[in-house]
């Protein structure tokens, strides 16, 4: 009887968790179909008539320039982050040579430095560079805030694999590159899908290097478009709406069809070595 | 070791290596230099000043309000996306939760995919008094919701953000600790049961200890996070009203980008730097990279 009585009260605690967590996106969908009146006057009640036009409005006011922005970026920073991860973390897993443990070190320290502790001076380096308001250069940017999580989910994977694979193919004369490419990569799909994915996800909602590396409109991604949307003196809310459930919709579509390689890469960093 | 397997190895670290080194390590000694000038990217000024950045710093009211805004930040993240979470967590892998726990979890994970961009204007619109839907349900509820401005009174707009954040990111950290859980071995659990230990005991006796890395591990992200804390509060308040809500980051930007004391704000930049720098040696140790040879 006790039982039944603390598992209905979990029950009923977790149900309205859950609603004060989907009431807010709910609003937001809703919101996204009003007119600005409808959203002053009445906060609570249905539009009257839902207006598909705001998302086609949002779409053509730049939040489609904005997409295609983020997603150059977030696809160039994410390939380039894993790639590099790949290959890096093939000799510091599986080959033995004397500086190993030195660059493992400087690779994932990388872990312990705060993107805000050098964005004065990668504000400097960029400008001297001439690639100011460029997308390479956030994508370099954000793929090298990446890459240091990158390499080491992808070291501790390819250190599961069984070294009597390599061995084999050494004896039958395969290079190194060989090896890698066609025993270590192939069998590390499943962790290199992961880790993309967590890297995309991060480089998508990315904030701070977006707002200040580019200048241009026409270059800006996602969440710092949303900002200077929101900004201007006469804010059409409901189109701000509209343009945030636009922008939210690929990465939650995305989890809802890759759930496993979500969370396989969401956990895989947080599970010891 | 064989000169041709020398150059193997450098030809993969090279690209990673390069990488890494410019963007991440080049940057902080930059930073450390420069936070002894006094200098701006609109003017051509570059003077040496010594710590003069660092007492201004350390005699500045505003960073302390901002270390405050961190630590408030750091509690409250520490509290539900640890404690809480491990709670959620450790319901959630109850039997009577297990058929419904991919449902439960599943909404508690997605505003963590979410844009905090999204997440904070959708949050400042919620909760502002003019177009807001709170300030009309709380005098529903009868409360007298006229002086409440949550994000525009200095008093509680730094726990309403923190409060925002929370809701997005406690799912997050259930996931984690689900799978933690669920890979510890069962007998553990059957063992317990035989000697009668109730569900508690088991959570006390068993869970936490067994994954007691992954709570560490994520602690210590939770923390780093609080002080690396940015881009909630730039978009929702952006600092104000008057500095109530800066933190060391948002101040940071401030100074630099918007004051142009860019030597001001490197000596911020580097204070930030310190503090993770050690906070992330303990997370380097929570990866066991000395087993790794």
């Amino acid at each position: 009887m006790k039982k039944t009585v603390s598992h209905v009260a979990a029950y009923a605690l977790f149900i309205a968790f859950a609603f004060i967590i989907i009431l807010p996106l709910i609003w937001m969908i809703i919101t996204g179909f009003k007119t600005n009146q409808e959203l002053f006057l009445s906060p609570f009640s249905l539009p009257e008539q839902w207006k598909w036009e705001n998302y086609v409005d949002a779409w053509n006011q730049g939040i489609g320039i904005y997409l295609s922005n983020s997603v150059i970026i977030t696809v160039g920073a994410t390939v380039l982050s894993t790639f590099v991860s790949c290959l890096a973390a093939y000799p510091l897993a599986r080959l033995n040579f004397r500086s190993k443990k030195l660059w493992i070190y400087v690779i994932l320290g990388g872990l312990m430095l705060a993107p805000q502790s050098s964005v004065i001076s990668l504000f400097k380096m960029v400008k001297i560079a001439g690639l100011y308001d460029t997308r390479t250069s956030l994508i370099l940017i954000d793929a090298a805030f990446r890459i240091p999580f990158a390499a080491f989910l992808i070291m501790t994977f390819y250190k599961s694999i069984s070294y009597s694979l390599d061995e084999s193919a050494y004896i039958d004369g395969a290079t190194t590159w060989q090896i890698f490419g066609k025993i270590i990569v192939p069998l590390s799909k499943p962790i290199i899908a992961s880790c993309a994915i967590v890297s995309f996800r991060a480089v998508w909602n990315e904030l701070m290097f977006a707002n200040i590396m580019l200048q241009s409109t026409d270059k800006k991604t996602v969440p710092v478009g949303l900002m200077n949307f929101q900004g201007m003196t006469t804010t059409n809310w409901t189109l701000v709406v509209a343009s945030m459930v636009i922008a939210s919709l690929p990465l939650v579509i995305a989890f809802l069809l890759l759930q496993k390689q979500f969370v396989r890469g969401l956990t895989a960093g947080s599970v010891k070595g | 070791m064989r000169k041709k397997n020398q150059r193997t190895v450098g030809l993969y670290l090279f690209p990673a290596l390069f990488i890494v080194i410019v963007v991440l390590y080049l940057p902080i000694f930059i930073n450390l230099y420069e936070s002894f000038f006094s200098w701006g990217a609109m003017t051509t000024k570059h003077e040496f000043v010594g710590l003069a950045n660092y007492i201004k710093m350390f005699k500045d009211e505003v960073f302390y309000v901002a270390l405050k805004n961190n630590v408030i930040f750091m509690v409250t993240s520490v509290v539900f996306q640890i404690g809480i979470s491990l709670i959620i967590a450790n319901v959630l892998e109850c039997k009577f939760m297990r058929r419904t726990q991919n449902f439960f979890r599943s909404i508690y994970f997605v505003p963590s995919l979410l844009m905090v961009t999204v997440v904070g204007i959708a949050f400042k619109m919620i909760v502002s008094p003019s177009i807001g839907v709170l300030n009309p349900l709380l005098e529903l509820a009868g409360a007298d919701a006229s002086k409440i401005d949550l994000l525009g009174n200095a008093g509680s707009a730094t726990y309403a953000i923190a409060a925002m954040s929370q809701w997005q990111y406690i799912g997050y950290t259930v996931i984690l600790f689900i799978v933690a859980i669920q890979n510890i071995p069962g007998e553990l659990y059957e063992a317990a049961d035989i000697d009668g230990a109730n569900a508690v005991k088991k959570f006390f006796y068993i869970t936490v200890p067994e994954i007691k890395d992954t709570i560490l591990i994520n602690t210590i992200i939770t923390v780093t996070g609080s002080i690396r804390e940015y881009d909630e509060v730039f978009v929702t308040t952006n600092g104000g009203p008057g500095y109530a809500t800066e933190t060391l980051a948002t101040y940071l930007y401030k100074a630099g980008f918007r004051n142009d004391q860019m030597g001001y704000a490197s000596a911020l930049a580097f204070f930030i730097f310190i503090v993770t720098f050690i906070i992330g040696l303990a997370q380097m140790k929570g990866y066991r990279l000395d087993d790794q040879q």
